[in-house]
């Protein structure tokens, strides 16, 4: 793959606390445009707060979030949606009685600007412009092989399925950063073979820069470019997949160290 | 049995005045396409884009919208890929594996093989890598046009033992931007003429090589789903593609405003007899759905007029319909039952244009307008005129419901060898237990073991470099072996089919011991999946059960039954309970039949696991490996017979993606001594 080392994003010093409860403690790690950059680290260690620092949901107290070379200033989440940035959720955060084609249509906010007047008469340009939404949510329901439930209520579908719908919603944004908060969370081995096969084509085929947490080693290994380790809120190490997996300190937070 | 053959000629000579005349009518309407002398599919699609032209020829459901293709269209992708497959160094009589699912480029791509001299061979898509490198390499395959991703994955897997493989060609790009092979190529890249130099060079060729081809041109390779054992390369020439489907166009009075939906694997003959061969001579609508999972869907948007199912596939069917009558409110259930009872009595004599008085066609109209109309329109069924099912023989109470509802469903006798027609059921002439008379053109006859022999312009021209398969198989004068045991039913003069003639066998004590035939019974209740039945050489019969897990999960969602796995479900009691009361009711049927008595099951167990294609046993096409699951299930089959009541074993299993585990159970046995031996001395 022709990754040019090219920063989408930079975080530098982030400090993150709630209330005496330090969650991040002065961490820096950075994004390449066009990779798969893992996130990983016990339970506990972090790692969905520094997805809610990326994505503008949680504001760090010390540090800087650098996107495409500017950087960023307070925002609020929406409008870091529509600088590019899209994510899914560790525990499924779908609207459970709309269809699925109508979750992934959701996806598409960003992207429609007429009123919602318009929108109501279905005139000045508010048709065409579903038209056009409607094409993208119909090329990602394609990607995802998810036709059959297109039309089917999200709430009644199973967590795999309702996984890859989530997955559906962010990708209809057609985001150039995918945070993607344990996708794979209780899927059994064939259902991670798929989710890992969606993820890594999502990159090569729409060039998407993609960072997730991920419990699964066997999976973050296999599909990532570069990983980043956290254990109680610290970075404890950094680098390609054979470089943490020889790393010492990721070995012992992980296997745990006896006392000498 | 039956033994008189100046009857069966004159019931022949009868239904051939029959065709005559049919092919007469037909001849005014659509004469030109029948007697057009064509040789092969490439001309007859030339044929449909000048006939036909802008008239949609294939659709497919792509993006939540269906696409359409014209023949014109169609035309001129054929002939461009054709110049890019002799670009690519493709021969005269070289083959061509096609691997995906049905989709219209791929139709093409047959054509398109066919169109440059090469032998176009579909594989099963779902086949496991390792399945493929039997058929690739047996028939030394210069060229793979796969659909996507997992194909080109499972050929990249394999390239070791397929070396002779040079192109690899995907429809779909999705996921292979960064694969780096030289051999790889898209379609669309493929079939571009402005990316070829020298195009004249190649047209020229392609001109010479079409002149070539004749009727016995090599069609099509198929391979046979291999019920008995490694499986069988069928050669089928032009002529019997094209002298098959025009007895089969004959048949049904078919024309080009029929439509068909095709979602059958593209290896299997019926898929390609119908699609194709029907399908081009024809020049109906060939349509193609979304996805596997979509095809109800997609088939309630499309209403083919012409359709097939395997029985599987209306038992599914007639299931969903009862389960969702059953959680529906009581006014509209007993609407639904009121109205499917007066179905029952009426619906087929109407079909069938017999007498019925005026208050039941009053009742039964009122019917449709409720029920019977919104009902097959749910099903996709509501424009059918001809409904095909064959490959196995079909519960009488499905066929029943289905045509008391109006649908033409019929049965038909094909096979691999024969490019599917053998046998038909002529419109009103329907008896669920027989499968017609044999299409124009078919000579039957049955050997003194009982076996069926036929003879027509369809039957196949050899096995692929197997002459003595071929030799056993076709005999000089060109008489087919089925492999099948069966005779002429004396009443109608219909084929009536027992069972494979080499499983039929005899029990200890010299009775006949025809296993499918009680399997099937055994069947047609929507609780079991599968059965297979043991006792050739045995004193008695005994039977392994699958259940099926979507009817009976739904029966023990009802009675508050929680189970984990299927495994759980299979070895509940309750299910042991319901599925001994249903072989009661199979013994006492059988208790019936003065040849079949004893073949009654004495023992039986519920398996632990679904008969899988992934393991071999049962094929693609979903008939069960006899061989092999005796071989693999012998511990369980020695203890079905040495009065054991549980058995622990252990079964290797083969997942999706090729890996293999194991899951080990201990299963229950169960004796029905009790009524078996009432049902004996009854």
């Amino acid at each position: 793959m022709n990754k040019e080392n090219i920063k989408m994003m930079d975080i530098k010093n982030i400090v993150l606390r709630f209330g005496g409860v330090v969650a991040i403690q002065n961490i820096s790690f950075d994004i390449f445009k066009g990779e798969i950059r893992a996130i990983i680290g016990p339970n506990g260690a972090g790692k969905s707060s520094m997805l809610n620092v990326i994505n503008g949901f949680y504001h760090p107290q010390e540090g800087e979030v650098w996107f495409r070379g500017k950087k960023r200033g307070s925002m609020k989440p929406y409008q870091i949606a529509h600088q590019g940035i899209a994510r899914t959720f560790q525990n499924i955060a779908l609207f459970k009685g709309m269809t699925a084609l109508d979750n992934i249509m959701t996806g598409r906010f960003t992207h429609m600007k007429k009123g919602i007047f318009s929108q109501m008469i279905w005139e000045g340009g508010a048709s065409r412009e579903e038209y056009e939404n409607r094409e993208v949510v119909e090329k990602v329901i394609d990607f995802l092989e998810i036709q059959h439930i297109r039309k089917t209520p999200v709430g009644a579908l199973p967590y795999g399925l309702q996984k890859r719908v989530e997955l559906g919603r962010a990708l209809a944004a057609e985001p150039e950063l995918l945070l993607l908060d344990e996708p794979m969370a209780g899927m059994n081995v064939e259902e991670k073979e798929d989710m890992s096969r969606y993820i890594l084509d999502v990159n090569s085929e729409f060039e998407t820069t993609v960072a997730l947490i991920e419990h699964d080693m066997g999976v973050v290994m296999d599909i990532s470019d570069r990983v980043v380790v956290m254990d109680y809120g610290k970075k404890i190490g950094d680098g390609t997949p054979d470089e943490v997996r020889n790393n010492q300190a990721v070995i012992d937070a992980y296997l745990g160290v006896s006392e000498h | 049995m039956y033994n008189g053959k100046v009857n069966y000629k004159t019931k022949l000579a009868k239904s051939n005045l029959k065709y005559i005349s049919a092919y007469l009518r037909l001849k005014v309407k659509w004469g030109h396409l029948l007697t057009d002398n064509l040789n092969t599919l490439p001309a007859i699609l030339k044929r449909n884009s000048i006939k036909f032209a802008e008239k949609p020829a294939f659709r497919e459901k792509e993006f939540g919208i269906w696409q359409s293709w014209s023949w014109k269209d169609v035309y001129e992708f054929v002939n461009n890929l054709s110049l890019g497959l002799i670009s690519l160094g493709i021969k005269e009589g070289d083959h061509i594996c096609i691997i995906g699912r049905n989709r219209p480029h791929l139709y093409w791509s047959i054509i398109a093989a066919q169109n440059v001299g090469a032998i176009p061979t579909p594989l099963y898509q779902d086949a496991v890598a390792q399945e493929m490198i039997f058929p690739i390499s047996h028939c030394s395959a210069k060229m793979a046009i796969v659909e996507n991703q997992e194909q080109v994955d499972k050929l990249i897997e394999i390239k070791k033992d397929i070396h002779l493989l040079k192109n690899i060609i995907y429809l779909d790009p999705r996921g292979l931007r960064n694969y780096k092979k030289n051999n790889l190529s898209s379609l669309n890249d493929i079939s571009s003429p402005d990316k070829l130099n020298n195009i004249t060079k190649f047209q020229t060729e392609l001109k010479k090589r079409q002149a070539k081809q004749n009727l016995d041109t090599k069609s099509i390779l198929l391979y046979t789903s291999g019920t008995t054992g490694r499986s069988k390369g069928v050669v089928l020439s032009n002529k019997n593609v094209i002298e098959s489907g025009k007895a089969g166009i004959v048949f049904d009075k078919i024309d080009s405003n029929f439509s068909l939906i095709c979602y059958l694997p593209m290896a299997w003959v019926g898929d390609f007899a119908f699609s194709m061969g029907l399908g081009l001579q024809s020049g109906m609508c060939i349509c193609c759905p979304e996805s596997a999972e979509t095809l109800h869907d997609d088939m309630r948007e499309i209403g083919p007029s012409y359709f097939f199912g395997p029985p599987r596939f209306f038992e599914s069917l007639l299931t969903s319909v009862n389960l969702k009558i059953d959680d529906a409110g009581s006014f509209k259930r007993a609407l639904f039952n009121y109205f499917m009872s007066v179905a029952k009595e009426n619906g087929e004599k109407i079909l069938e244009n017999k007498s019925v008085g005026i208050i039941n066609r009053i009742k039964y109209f009122m019917g449709e307008i409720f029920i019977y109309g919104p009902l097959k329109n749910r099903m996709g069924l509501s424009k059918t005129k001809v409904g095909y099912t064959a490959g196995e023989a079909i519960g009488p109470e499905i066929f029943q419901f289905f045509r008391s509802l109006g649908i033409n469903l019929k049965q038909l006798y094909g096979q691999t060898e024969a490019c599917v027609f053998v046998t038909c059921q002529p419109d009103k002439q329907v008896h669920p237990e027989t499968v017609g008379v044999p299409v124009k053109g078919v000579e039957l006859k049955i050997s003194n073991s009982g076996e069926v022999l036929y003879r027509s312009p369809g039957s196949f021209v050899e096995y692929f470099k197997d002459p003595s398969n071929t030799k056993k198989t076709k005999d000089r004068e060109g008489w087919v072996a089925t492999g099948d045991a069966g005779f002429i039913d004396e009443e109608t003069g219909h084929l009536k089919i027992i069972d494979r003639a080499k499983d039929v066998g005899k029990l200890k004590q010299g009775s006949l011991f025809a296993p499918k035939y009680v399997e099937n019974k055994l069947k047609f209740y929507p609780n079991i999946l599968e059965a297979v039945l043991f006792g050739s050489g045995k004193e008695y019969c005994v039977a392994m059960i699958n259940i099926d897990l979507t009817a009976v999960g739904n029966w023990a969602e009802k009675n508050n039954i929680s189970y984990a796995s299927y495994q759980e479900l299979a070895g509940h009691p309750d299910v042991y309970k319901m599925v001994a009361e249903h072989i009661r009711e199979v013994n006492l049927s059988l208790s019936n039949d003065k040849n079949l008595s004893n073949c009654q099951i004495r023992r039986f167990l519920v398996l632990h696991k679904e008969l899988d294609p992934d393991d071999g046993e049962i094929t693609r096409t979903r008939k069960v490996r006899r061989n092999l699951v005796s071989d693999k299930y012998s511990d369980l089959i020695k203890a079905l017979y040495d009065g054991s009541k549980e058995i622990y074993t252990e079964t290797e299993v083969t997942y999706e993606d090729g890996r293999k585990g194991k899951i080990s159970a201990s299963i229950v046995i169960q004796e029905l001594e009790e009524t078996f031996k009432k049902v004996e001395a009854a």
